[in-house]
């Protein structure tokens, strides 16, 4: 008793309070299993950390506008402050959006830090999924957690989405008038969807506090439970690191979280935070109070939707005419459905890499060093192949704006469009392909034969050569630390019978690995240093000479 | 995938692991490069001069002190700049606010990070990793506790017991699911149907003033809802969501009509609904040269002297035509309404209800 006392007296509050939490929820156990753990460092890193951290924002804006916002669609008379559109009739909605915009103080800022940092999160959700595929963090152990994060970048898009439309002004009026289209475009169920989703008829009256719903409760309490999983699942494996000397599949090298990943990754927090605040400042995003509220006859020319929803939105664009047909006296939208089923089939693809990579290369082992790129030709393209993919669909939403402010005609944007979805991609993955490939040819190279020193020596029979310098060990590791994966062929199994899923397999691990380029070993580098040892000394006899 | 290479790669794994994974098709080189091991910790400025550490300690209270400085100035211009009718209040309470957040934010960020990069150590350190893989002895302990809940609930063995469970557990969410039916009623023929009726006059949107024949001089457009549509109804976006029409005068000469609808015109002044057979948008781009509609939306385009048939973009029927005829004072009414439903494509569209 005395003895806690007289501790508690010699280190003073902060001793005395950790002692008090420690004894009532064991926090000491805790610290002790965290406290020290190991963050690698790259700044690769930190888009998914910038995803977390927007969304946190969008967190501390949101309950702030739901004070203020009032999701209903009762007609009213606009009485406000904003001159243009006194006298005008509006849902509730959008006058309370006017109202949070001109009659709130810091509300247009936080209107503004919401949107700005609603586009933050899904573009950083994006880019870090594209760093976890092109670096192959996706492989075994994380195969379930890169799941969910397919399911949190989804998850973010209908976040978007459904906050997007509650403003009730023209423009997500007419996003929502596009979402009816579609839905009512789906054979059978199609009109009763509809019917339920609004309420009745288009635009009805329920719409705006059915997504309010789903935009504060739902889908951010769905967010939340996935980032928990993903966060959880990363302590659980660790976080990856890059490829260098002294990193390990078995091993972690980095930072310790107390005190410096603490610091910076806290730090990061405000600067993240920051940098919102002070585009929100400077930026208008969604003047809403040019758009009027929502009327379904008028609507401006060269509307875009937020750039999440784009891709789809030009899938939609793309689609050529007359796809519709009947079927008996059914309807058959093909012109709706063949986008829809196109931007599907293209989520489920990319929530399905990794197990399908994982049937090719059969690696069950688990991998913590992450691939270089150029290390993994054919994943790299694949990957770019796909990005096209999505950019061409995306810039497809933008064929209007494309034809009008470069002057071309419209119909040949499209047409350019087209014909881009299908063959762009396929260029990127050759293009791809071939600069990985060459990138690891000059790696080998630079291993083997040093890098060029620019020094530029006569020999004494009149020979000029350029001396290369080896490079030093650590960096040396680097070009040469990747896996060499080759194809197999097709065997027969135990009964002697080759199956079609052993020729699948055979061709799959063909297209992957037949041009891969095996590091560069020990003895072919050994072998390379004696020859370049022997150029060396005639360089320095040839020195020694014209002294 | 040869077998010696798979000997390879299971002979390389690290002895003494519980578990030896199959590394599938990668080969494992015997003389691949070794490990240098980690790089040498190369030493900072703030790590071997105390004039340079000093200096990081400064920079950094600095920038905390900016960032006390940016929130107070917040707070100050949450009152200094109130808002008014005047809308450059709207900015200067934004603007300001904003940076005054801004700089106590960033303050705190960049100060931290300025901290953790120039003053805390920064060697990097090695950890190992376990196989994410729980021991033998665990999942031994699991299996057991699995069985012996098996046994204990004789879940495996009374059959009956089981598949009555599934039954129960399939059918209960079925009342979660049906209670929101009531989210919307029955579509029925609503689609079907517009606000226009025989004989509705075709008036101006938004005011609802009546149009005359004569007002429509050649190449003229006048966005048209029916008369009697007032925003102050209880379903008007509904209404006007299918009964928006888009009045043209054209030369008669040039438009080109089917014989069954011949009559649906007066003097090259057509009516057609305005909302797009793709997803609904308004087509409310009308190219006076061309005889062009264009879906701003999706960039479908109508010919208009030709029945608005589809000539290009994503739609596929061609836009509803609105029967129309002018009465004894000259004024344009609808002679019914549009024989099939506006709007975007639904699959019993064509089904006669």
């Amino acid at each position: 008793m005395s003895n806690t006392a007289t501790a508690k007296k010699k280190n003073g509050f902060l001793a005395g309070t950790a002692n008090y939490v420690d004894e009532r929820v064991g926090v000491a156990g805790v610290l002790k299993e965290f406290g020290r753990k190991i963050f690698p460092d790259h700044w690769s890193f930190m888009l998914g950390e910038v995803a977390l951290y927007s969304f946190l924002v969008l967190l501390l804006s949101g309950t702030f506008l739901t004070f203020f916002f009032q999701p209903s669609m009762t007609d009213v008379i606009y009485n406000g402050v904003y001159a243009p559109l006194k006298g005008a009739h509006m849902s509730i909605a959008y006058a309370s959006s006017l109202d949070i915009s001109f009659e709130v103080r810091g509300g247009l800022l936080m209107r503004q830090v919401h949107h700005w940092s609603a586009l933050l999160f899904v573009a950083a959700a994006g880019l870090h999924m594209l760093r976890v595929f092109f670096t192959g963090a996706f492989r075994k152990p994380r195969e379930l957690n890169w799941v969910v994060g397919f399911v949190l970048f989804v998850l973010g898009m209908a976040a978007g989405f459904t906050g997007y439309s509650l403003p009730d002004d023209l423009l997500s009026g007419n996003g929502l008038r596009i979402i009816d289209g579609m839905i009512k475009g789906v054979p059978f169920i199609g009109t009763w969807i509809s019917s339920l989703l609004f309420g009745g008829e288009f635009p009805g009256h329920s719409i705006v506090g059915r997504l309010y719903s789903l935009h504060i409760m739902l889908v951010p309490a769905l967010i939340l439970v996935f980032l928990a999983i993903h966060l959880v699942m990363l302590v659980l494996h660790k976080h990856t690191h890059y490829s260098a000397a002294g990193r390990k599949d078995s091993n972690i090298v980095g930072y310790p979280l107390m005190p410096v990943y603490v610091a910076k990754a806290g730090g990061f927090f405000f600067i993240v935070f920051g940098v919102i605040m002070l585009i929100a400042s400077f930026f208008t995003i969604n003047p809403i109070w040019n758009y009027g509220g929502y009327d379904p006859s008028p609507v401006s020319a060269g509307t875009q939707p937020d750039w999440y929803i784009g891709w789809l939105d030009g899938a939609l664009r793309l689609a050529p005419s007359h796809l519709e047909f009947m079927a008996g006296n059914v309807t058959v939208s093909m012109n709706i459905l063949l986008p829809l089923i196109i931007s599907l089939v293209f989520l489920a693809l990319v929530a399905l890499y990794p197990f399908f990579e994982n049937w090719v290369t059969g690696d069950k082992r688990e991998h913590h060093v992450l691939d270089r790129p150029r290390n993994a030709p054919v994943r790299t393209a694949i990957g770019a192949a796909g990005v096209t993919f999505y950019a061409v669909l995306w810039a497809g939403a933008s064929t209007d704006l494309i034809a009008t402010n470069f002057k071309m005609s419209l119909n040949q944007v499209l047409l350019t469009m087209q014909v881009s979805l299908i063959i762009l991609p396929i260029v990127a993955f050759v293009v791809t392909k071939r600069i990985c490939l060459a990138l690891q040819r000059k790696d080998q190279e630079i291993a083997l034969h040093g890098r060029e020193s620019g020094r530029i020596v006569r020999l004494p029979h009149g020979e000029y050569i350029e001396v290369h310098e080896a490079a030093n060990e650590y960096d040396l590791f680097k070009l040469v630390d990747y896996k060499d994966y080759q194809p197999t062929l097709a065997r027969p199994n135990a009964q002697g019978k080759i199956t079609i899923r052993a020729r699948m397999r055979a061709a799959a691990s063909s297209f992957y690995f037949k041009d891969s380029v095996s590091p560069t070993t020990q003895t072919a580098i050994e072998a390379n240093a004696h020859h370049a040892h022997e150029i060396e000394e005639q360089v320095q006899k040839a020195i020694e000479n014209q002294k | 995938m040869s077998e010696q290479s798979k000997e390879v790669a299971k002979s390389s794994h690290t002895s003494g692991a519980e578990h030896v994974y199959d590394g599938g098709l990668n080969v494992v080189h015997q003389d691949a490069v070794k490990d240098p091991g980690i790089e040498p910790h190369r030493v900072r400025m703030t790590d071997k001069s105390k004039k340079h550490e000093k200096a990081a300690v400064r920079q950094v209270v600095l920038l905390f002190t900016l960032s006390m400085l940016g929130s107070a100035f917040a707070l100050y211009a949450y009152f200094a700049f109130p808002l008014s009718a005047d809308l450059i209040t709207v900015r200067n309470n934004t603007l300001f606010l904003g940076v005054g957040i801004t700089l106590g934010l960033l303050g705190i960020g960049i100060g931290a990070v300025h901290w953790a990069k120039t003053l805390m150590p920064d060697n990097e350190v090695a950890e190992d990793r376990h196989p994410i893989r729980s021991s033998e002895d665990k999942r031994a302990a699991a299996i057991e506790i699995i069985n012996l809940a098996n046994q204990e609930s004789g879940f495996s063995r009374r059959k009956l017991i089981r598949r009555t469970l599934y039954g129960a557990l399939a059918l209960f969410p079925l009342p979660g699911i049906i209670i929101f039916a009531d989210l919307g009623p029955n579509p029925g023929d609503k689609l079907r149907h517009t606000a226009w009726k025989p004989g509705t006059r075709l008036t101006q949107d938004p005011f609802g003033t009546p149009i005359k024949a004569s007002e429509l001089t050649e190449g003229s457009v006048f966005h048209v809802i029916p008369e009697g549509l007032n925003p102050d109804q209880e379903d008007y976006l509904e209404q006007k969501s299918k009964a928006a029409v888009l009045l043209v005068r054209v030369d008669p000469q040039i438009l080109k009509e089917s014989p069954e609808k011949k009559d649906w015109s007066y003097q090259g002044i057509v009516a057609y609904s305005k909302i797009c057979t793709h997803v609904g948008c308004p087509v409310a781009l009308y190219e006076q040269v061309t005889h062009h509609l264009l879906c701003p939306c999706h960039q479908s385009t109508f010919d208009l002297v030709d029945g608005c048939k589809v000539i290009f973009g994503p739609a596929s029927r061609p836009l509803p035509q609105l029967p129309i005829y002018v009465d004894e004072q000259g004024y344009l009414r609808a002679q019914s309404d549009f024989l099939e439903p506006v709007g975007p494509s639904f699959w019993d569209r064509s089904v006669k209800a």
